[in-house]
């Protein structure tokens, strides 16, 4: 170790690791990964959920699953939670319209409404 | 750097893995591998959580559950339920954090509600055998700081102004012994820190080597660069073969980046250190017997002065420490002496972390800011005492300290007020007892300890305890005389002013204390011959209480001297207290609470 910058970049890298376990509040985006929505293939969505916060590098968001809420046939949906927001839901996701997600809403904190599920049912 | 979507965090402390949390961590491995989850779930061996009680604890993230007394079996259901279809197995979850059909954050679990984790705020959330995840947690961030931005004199002004006192048992004031070894005259200094724990039930500097292996290493950099010293030796016990392990590794990690050896952070300073294996004297927790050790002589201490800050480890001015003290140093740096000196009391600052056992319900680690009371403590953190008996005392500091009833249980811990109660801070074990201990009986176990671990260098330690230990045992089988219990008192006190270190000088601190508080109990043993609580076994007798006894002969049947009399159905049943040895077999058979002893 040369220099106290050099120990500070390889922390900024390090966080990644950890990041996870420390109490953040922020964002959760929460996949529907029972056996109905992983069929319909929320597993790429949920993966490029995940490749894209790492790429963009977001704090306090995390991706995270959960059972059936059941609406199977609009699966693979997921769900963003954001503290003092209303709860958006997402219906018939793929990776791409997943990563758009990440730009507009969780970025750019603009919902994407064609895609969420009030859109849907109309 | 892969990222994953969860984290299964297994506790890698001695606790869990002798209840199999190894063979729990490969389990994981093999069926994340089997359920092709390899790129999404991440499994992190970590130290100690502290609620060892609960072990083996096993923490998913992102979700935070946290899974208690697991067994291999259950990693099956984990896998195929949270991992695979994110749904959380509510019945293996901490029953305490699982309420009204919600799961709560584990910091909301009472058990860690009112602890501040200062020495302890990796344990449990990294991987000690990683260093870069010690760096993210703000690892070595603090030793940069120190060599590229303070003057050694700064840094002891630092520790000074913190309050910050050793955790390892006298409570000296941490920033003076770094100033007096700072201004010794000496070619060569040295630091130390002191790993070897030896009070029966205290584990916290086993669980801080385990968990958090880097915080050691960093903070006696820190303290080298301080007094001036290159080198340090890590004192540690055989007996804890994790630790010594996971400090070995962090020592390796720490060297193949630069953070010990030549030139670090680009700066003058050098610092080495390696580890020194102990065999498990007690008495090498002392600082000269230690050093001695070190020195590859026998384990005895010296009289002091010189002081190891003016003549320590070769005869060289040497700053000696304890892990827990070492543990607080990188976070008083970061955070400033201000900051630490704002926890805890007038003349006690910071947290100090206790391992609760006993008669206690959540047995394990806990890190409680000093001021805490003993009430908080043992019912809030601790859970209370099992099976609704009643709080009779709790022993603090080990064989150093002494018991404290129940009278006192609302006095707030610190320093000081432990030794106003005639017991001490000690390193930190915490055994509560109830109605069912005998106080005699249980100075005779810390006393036994003593005698056993007596280096006998000297007269008053030697003898004088030996002496001790055969008086409570005359008491105990009903022998003692009323002079017995002055004798004791007097031998006690000559041992306390006469011992040559601080094992002697604390060994009679069990009876002195017990004398004090439960005198009535040793009079109970001295003049009628009966133990209160039940527990020696000598003044015992067992009887059938004639007027609940039915006849059914489970008692004769359990007996394993066949020293109970009786015809089933027909005639009440009788003990020969002649043959009976007393092993409470009838007693626990009975269904119908018909046998008493007393």
């Amino acid at each position: 170790m040369k220099s106290l910058e050099e120990l500070r970049k390889l922390r900024k890298d390090s966080l990644d690791q950890v990041d996870m376990r420390r109490s953040g509040k922020g964002t959760r985006i929460v996949v529907g990964m029972a056996t109905c929505g992983i069929s319909a293939g929320a597993r790429p969505v949920m993966m490029s959920l995940v490749e894209e916060v790492k790429k963009r590098n977001l704090q306090d968001v995390t991706v995270t699953q959960t059972g059936c809420i059941g609406a199977c046939r609009l699966e693979p949906m997921f769900e963003v939670y954001r503290t003092g927001e209303e709860k958006v839901t997402y219906v018939h996701m793929d990776a791409e319209k997943a990563k758009k997600v990440i730009a507009e809403h969780i970025v750019n904190g603009q919902v994407v409404s064609e895609y969420t599920i009030g859109a849907y049912e109309k | 750097m892969e990222l994953y979507r969860s984290h299964i965090l297994v506790c890698g402390g001695t606790g869990c893995v002798s209840s199999d949390s190894l063979k729990i961590e490969e389990r994981f491995k093999e069926l994340i591998e089997k359920n092709d989850l390899q790129n999404e779930a991440k499994v992190v061996k970590t130290g100690c959580f502290g609620l060892c009680e609960a072990g083996p604890i096993v923490i998913v993230y992102p979700e935070g559950a946290f899974y208690s007394q697991l067994k291999v079996e259950d990693v099956d259901a984990i896998v195929s339920e949270h991992l695979v279809k994110g749904r959380i197995v509510t019945d293996l979850l901490f029953k305490e954090s699982y309420k009204e059909g919600e799961m709560q954050s584990i910091n909301d679990v009472g058990f860690y509600k009112k602890q501040e984790r200062v020495a302890l705020r990796n344990c449990g959330v990294i991987n000690p055998e990683i260093i870069e995840e010690y760096i993210a947690y703000d690892g070595y961030e603090a030793l940069g700081r120190v060599l590229t931005d303070m003057k050694p004199e700064e840094v002891i002004q630092v520790v000074k102004d913190s309050g910050l006192r050793g955790r390892g048992g006298g409570g000296f004031p941490t920033g003076l012994k770094w100033d007096f070894t700072a201004k010794a005259d000496g070619d060569q200094k040295y630091v130390a820190c002191n790993a070897d724990e030896g009070d029966p039930g205290a584990f916290m500097d086993r669980s801080v080597l385990e968990g958090d292996p880097h915080v050691i290493i960093e903070a006696m950099a820190i303290a080298g660069y301080a007094v001036g010293a290159n080198k340090g030796y890590v004192y540690i016990r055989a007996e804890y073969p994790i630790a010594v392990n996971r400090l070995q590794i962090a020592i390796d990690q720490a060297k193949d980046m630069g953070l010990l050896g030549e030139n670090i952070f680009g700066t003058d300073f050098s610092f080495d250190m390696e580890i020194r294996l102990g065999a498990g004297a007690f008495v090498c927790g002392e600082e000269t017997a230690l050093i001695n050790s070190i020195e590859g002589k026998r384990g005895m201490p010296r009289p002091r002065p010189p002081f190891p800050a003016v003549k320590g480890i070769f005869d060289k001015p040497t700053l000696l420490n304890n892990v827990e003290t070492y543990a607080n140093i990188p976070q008083i740096i970061l955070r400033g002496a201000d900051w630490f000196s704002s926890i805890g009391t007038e003349k006690s600052k910071g947290t100090k972390v206790f391992a609760l056992g006993g008669k206690i319900n959540n047995t394990g680690l806990l890190e409680i800011p000093m001021g805490t009371t003993l009430r908080e403590a043992i019912y809030d953190v601790g859970g209370g005492i099992p099976n609704g008996k009643e709080f009779k005392a709790v022993q603090t500091g080990g064989p150093s300290g002494g018991c404290i009833p129940a009278a006192h249980i609302d006095t707030p811990i610190d320093y000081d007020n432990l030794i106003e109660l005639g017991s001490m801070m000690g390193s930190g074990g915490m055994i509560v007892m109830d109605e069912d201990n005998c106080m005699v009986d249980i100075a005779r176990f810390f006393l036994d300890f003593t005698v056993e671990e007596s280096c006998g260098k000297c007269t008053p330690c030697r003898d004088g305890t030996k002496r001790m230990l055969e008086m409570l045992d005359k008491i105990a089988e009903g022998k003692g005389t009323p002079e017995d219990l002055t004798k004791l008192q007097t031998l006690a006190k000559t041992i306390k002013n006469a011992s040559l270190c601080g094992l002697g000088q604390t060994a009679p601190n069990p009876v002195l204390s017990t004398l004090h508080y439960f005198m009535d109990e040793y009079e109970a043993h001295v003049h009628d011959k009966k133990c209160p609580a039940g527990v020696c076994k000598a003044l015992l007798n067992y009887m059938v209480i004639e007027d609940k006894c039915k006849k059914c002969g489970i008692c004769a049947a359990k007996c394993p001297v066949n020293c109970i009399s009786g015809t089933k159905g027909k005639t009440v049943y009788h003990i020969d207290t002649e043959k009976c040895i007393k092993c409470n077999a009838c007693l626990e058979a009975c269904p119908f609470d018909a046998i008493k002893k007393g």
